[in-house]
């Protein structure tokens, strides 16, 4: 990212900026509270400030100009999915009859909603090999929870309530454990093989009458294909226990195999990765949870039913011919996740999506999403240490372990060169068993010369290492600000703004 | 660099000092030092009782969190609780200032299963 | 695809990887080759993307209807601003923030979230969002749990249904209980019976929703207050309209220490119920168990201001299974959202947005109450939305209403069997006297018609 020159010093905050009573004219002046409540019930001042229209406009495209976002750069964060968010799913979204649409309207009202709805559903459903998914969770780690929950309703109603262990790999996301112990499971961290894949020998030494869940992802973040897969999900249905499938890494396998033909109960989809909704900084994401047809009736509710219409049978496309309501009434269900029926905006992205690839188109994506991370991994393969050197799928690891021993630079230097030179940086020191990590997933949207330019810039860095690795370690130098001090911030937390005090 | 003479270890890089009935525990150089700057510590409550090798509390560095055990059975006595606001002092005087809390201890006999300063730092070298 | 690849590109790179085919690329063990064709919608060119999302949105009817809904998602004026700032593709195709250096901005703007969200509601810190403001009432509440190692929660009846539902499946997963108290007939939580069931000691705490679902403000008594206190339980206080922040003495005037809630109202779009942008905040001794993201204010090597994720030791991608939360993507661009929707507003502005929320909603409130056999349900000081007896099946008389274009309010009945004949009607600066005088001469019509039959 290059700053402009000219304005790399810091906006103050937006409280220091107003003056009471400059005011924008958005309504008409209201009468004083007191007018309608009595005084006892209100709040006696509301320190905020007034801003300008334009100074509140400056203000933050000032912002958004010190953030980097795919718009403006290359983004190999592993594991993230950072492809082209294309502008056709935004303006979908906006349209006012979904924008305006309010959660409490009858259903027979909201006829266009729930057919967004049902045909995201039936897709996913279709290209992932599930029975049913519903849309309700808000993200990848709510629909990990949602699906835990289901597990242990599941098991529940079965009178299995010693099943209280889940079993998640060393390299699989953070979020696994923390959503198992949301939900009062024991976790069993399985150590992977040489191979960096889940070993079917440990695997077999931790089943039992205990285990509830076994939680992959395939491929795992290390980019590698679970060759094993269908020996895995047997011997965990052996034991009696689910299969759950962490849909982070979908884009490496969308429409070429399906998580359900490999033996999975349970499963989440991160669309706001796999399918191009735009991250906005750190969510709303968006994350429909999957499952086998013993599954469905304990989806979050509610869910999206059709049913055919009278006198539907002349239209073109099948779902016009089905009417639509929102069902409530699941008495197995686990319950609702949230507030309303699901991050409906996304969905109508999502579904903008699928639309503009269809099933053909979907699987030349993850084709081609794999494509650009071998091409990536072989030619970086050329001056950095790759630990797994075989085919990867959409992501692949790299080691600077080496490096660091030869020159005292590590994946955190690597990562800061590549933000003085216009890139982000890639996911960094994970998986936690790979020492000295970068985690890089291209994603199918990047051009052969962004890759090449990427790959270019990532030899010059390691050369410097071996020259001067004194520059790499005071990198970054071309941003609005240099490392942050992040004990400072973490031992003398400042979360708010304060005002300062009156001088005296 | 040389461990204090006069306390023990445990292989979870934490040190005791046996004064009477009273225990007083801490980390080691060596913990601190492979933790980096320590940003938090979350200390067992006043009256607790944790058996040895149990865990006591939890140490924050800026990017990792490690358990904390306590190489002696016993009731806890004190806390030190300028760490709350100063948790620097952990890594800048592990054995004094950044003491972590004091016991009462259950069984003196647990110390036959602690490291000398000598082998601790054998151990630690390892 | 929106993949940039030409023909050239791919045999070139396949050359580079020792690769024949793109096939041979992604080959799978057998048995998992895709035995069936994929039922999935076809390919569009994107100008008949328009079209078919053209047919989805006419089908949308009720978004043009003269509304009263609210409920939790609530209608306010959406200055053009907002998406004009939001949009920018610098924020809308960002990552979380992990790299500080190239996310400044970023940073900077959910640092002034989490400080909007500490003055409006007087609590000392708040996170940089999450889901919804259910599943805020959710983590506030497993704050409480970790808090005071209490395994019990009390939820007053006048909290959201959907809100309590939400607690209850995040409870049934934490094995924990949830007991309710009632509301009195005066349409606010029963004090009496709260100061009764805390005094037991069992409780990690007590929330409370203010104004609640019917509208009413309802609070802490002072001497409730002390019994909460006293009983050492921990008083969550829940919104679910946060333009009510704006204009109500604040959470922590009465005692709340956890505030949960919701901030679609600060600009963010009803959509049919997301993405919101939920929040929490709390006084200071709550810091280490609040979830979530946290933007701290440091400095760099040069010491210039710099923000920066911080506390991440709290966090899932870190203490794994011991984390606070699971919560990983949050609801940054909503929070965002709200920021910018509360930056342009300023205190004007939302002193004049509470101001007129009060006023049209009492207009409504004399409209639809003058009405013969209609009623206010309760007596309570309101802010922008009400019960009202219809004195008819509430279900029957909504559906009158939509048939003349009016969404008249949310059926009560559908989550408290005893006010089945109660609607819950909301308005808002957006409301106009047209559309109230439609509605008290629509209902004028359904009722009379009913009591003809």
């Amino acid at each position: 990212m290059s700053a402009p020159a000219f304005d790399r010093t810091a906006s103050p905050p937006i409280f220091e900026l107003g003056q009471e009573g400059r005011a924008n004219r958005y309504l008409e002046p209201g009468k004083p509270l007191d007018r309608f409540l009595p005084a006892s019930l209100l709040r006696d001042d509301l320190p905020l400030p007034d801003n300008s229209e334009l100074d509140v406009v400056r203000h933050y495209t000032k912002l958004s100009q010190r953030t980097f976002g795919i718009d403006l750069g290359f983004y190999p964060l592993g594991s993230c999915t950072m492809k082209y968010n294309p502008r056709v799913n935004d303006a979908m979204a906006a349209k006012p009859e979904f924008a305006e649409l309010h959660p409490y309207t009858p259903d027979g009202l909201a006829q266009g909603a729930l057919q967004v709805m049902y045909e995201l559903e039936r897709s996913l459903s279709s290209l992932f090999g599930m029975a049913a998914f519903s849309l309700n969770p808000a993200a990848g780690a709510h629909a990990e929870l949602a699906a835990l929950l289901i597990a242990k309703r599941y098991f529940k109603d079965r009178g299995e309530t010693g099943r209280d262990k889940v079993i998640v790999p060393d390299t699989a996301h953070g979020t696994n454990p923390a959503s198992a112990a949301m939900c009062g499971f024991k976790v069993i961290s399985l150590p992977s093989d040489e191979r960096g894949r889940v070993s079917v020998a440990e695997l077999a030494k931790v089943l039992g009458p205990d285990t509830a869940v076994c939680m992959m992802t395939n491929p795992n973040t290390l980019g590698l294909f679970e060759d094993h897969i269908q020996e895995i999900t047997a011997a965990v249905h052996a034991a009696g226990g689910l299969m759950y499938y962490d849909g982070a890494n979908a884009n490496a396998l969308m429409g070429n195999a399906r998580p359900g033909d490999m033996g999975f109960d349970l499963m989440h989809l991160n669309t706001h990765k796999t399918f191009t909704i735009p991250h906005g900084g750190g969510g709303a994401g968006h994350g429909p949870v999957g499952v086998a047809a013993h599954l469905v009736e304990y989806l979050p509710t509610p869910v999206v039913v059709a049913t055919p219409k009278a006198n539907g049978e002349s239209a073109a496309s099948p779902s016009d011919r089905m009417s639509f309501r929102l069902d409530f009434d699941r008495p197995k269900s686990i319950g609702p996740m949230r507030s309303f029926w699901s991050n409906f905006a996304h969905a109508v992205r999502a579904l903008a999506y699928v639309y503009a690839n269809g099933a053909d188109g979907l699987k030349r994506v993850s084709q081609l999403a794999v494509l650009n991370a071998n091409y990536l991994r072989v030619r970086i393969a050329e001056f950095l240490e790759t630990p797994y050197p075989e085919i990867c799928r959409h992501e692949f690891v790299v080691s600077a372990q080496s490096l660091k021993k030869a020159t005292g630079v590590r994946a955190l230097d690597l990562a800061k060169a590549l933000l003085d030179r216009g890139f982000m940086a890639p996911t960094m020191y994970f998986p936690l068993i790979v020492p000295e990590c970068l985690m890089i997933e291209p994603t199918e949207t990047e051009s052969k010369e962004t890759l090449d330019s990427f790959v270019e810039a990532l030899r010059a860095i390691v050369a410097t290492a071996k020259s001067n690795p004194q520059e790499l370690f005071d990198a970054p130098v071309n941003t609005v600000v240099g490392r942050v001090d992040e004990t400072r911030a973490a031992r003398q937390p400042d979360l708010r703004w304060t005002p300062a005090p009156e001088k005296g | 660099m040389a461990q204090p003479e006069n306390l023990l270890y445990s292989k979870e890089h934490e040190w005791v000092k046996i004064d009477g009935d009273t225990a007083t525990i801490g980390i080691t150089e060596h913990a601190q030092n492979s933790l980096g700057d320590i940003v938090y510590v979350e200390l067992p409550k006043v009256g607790a009782k944790i058996d040895q090798f149990g865990t006591a509390g939890v140490i924050e560095s800026v990017k990792a969190v490690s358990d904390l055990f306590t190489p002696i059975s016993g009731e806890v006595l004190e806390i030190n609780g300028a760490l709350a606001d100063d948790p620097a002092a952990v890594n800048k005087e592990p054995y004094d200032g950044g003491w972590l809390f004091k016991l009462r201890v259950s069984n003196p006999a647990e110390t036959a299963k602690l490291l000398g300063a000598a082998d601790y730092e054998k151990f630690a070298a390892e | 695809m929106y993949a940039p690849h030409t023909p050239r590109d791919i045999a070139q790179m396949l050359a580079a990887v020792g690769v024949g085919s793109l096939e041979e690329l992604l080959r799978v063990p057998d048995g998992l080759a895709l035995k069936e064709s994929l039922d999935v919608v076809p390919a569009l060119p994107e100008y008949l993307i328009g079209r078919r999302f053209d047919h989805f949105a006419k089908k949308n009817a009720g978004s043009g209807y003269r509304s009263f809904l609210g409920a939790g998602a609530y209608r306010h004026y959406v200055p053009p601003a907002i998406p004009a700032l939001a949009m920018r593709g610098e924020f809308l195709t960002a990552y979380t923030p992990y790299q500080a250096e190239v996310s400044q901005g970023y940073l900077q703007a959910i640092y002034e979230w989490q400080t909007y969200i500490c003055l409006l509601t007087r609590m000392d810190i708040s996170n940089a969002s999450v889901y919804d403001g259910a599943t805020a009432l959710a983590e506030g509440a497993i704050m409480a749990f970790n808090a005071t190692g209490r395994r019990k929660i009390l939820v007053s009846r006048a909290v959201h249904p959907n809100y309590r539902a939400v607690l209850k499946t995040y409870c049934d997963g934490l094995d924990v209980e949830i007991d309710e108290i009632g509301y009195t007939a005066g349409g606010v939580t029963d004090l009496a019976e709260l100061e009764e069931a805390v005094a037991r000691k069992e409780y990690a705490a007590v929330a409370l929703q203010s104004p609640n679902f019917f509208g009413n403000v309802d609070v802490l008594s002072s001497a409730a207050s002390d019994a909460v206190r006293d009983s050492e339980t921990i008083a969550i206080a829940v919104v679910a309209e946060a333009l009510a922040l704006t204009a109500l003495a604040t959470p922590a005037s009465w005692g709340a220490a956890i505030v949960v809630g919701e901030a679609q109202s600060f600009g963010v779009a009803v959509a049919y119920g997301g993405p919101y942008a939920g929040f929490i905040a709390s006084t200071q001794e709550h810091l280490r168990r609040i979830p979530g993201r946290l933007v701290g204010k440091s400095v760099d090597g040069a010491g210039r201001t710099a923000y920066v994720l911080t506390l991440q030791a709290r966090e899932q991608h870190i203490r794994r299974e011991r984390a606070t939360s699971n919560i990983c993507t949050n609801q940054a661009h909503c929070a965002l959202i709200a920021t910018i929707y509360l930056a342009l507003m300023g205190k004007t502005g939302l002193r004049d947005a509470a101001a007129l929320n009060l006023e049209r909603s009492r207009e409504l409130a004399t409209a639809v109450s003058s009405v013969d056999g209609v009623a206010l349900k309760f007596p309570a000081p309101f802010f922008n939305e009400f019960a009202v007896d219809v004195g008819a099946n509430a279900a029957d008389v909504l559906m009158q209403l939509e048939k003349r274009g009016i969404l008249g309010g949310v059926d009560l009945g559908r989550f408290y069997p005893e006010l089945r004949t109660c609607v819950l009607m909301t308005a808002t600066e957006l409301t106009t006297t047209g559309d109230i005088d439609a509605l008290a001469s629509a209902l004028n019509e359904v009722v009379h018609v009913r009591a003809g039959v």
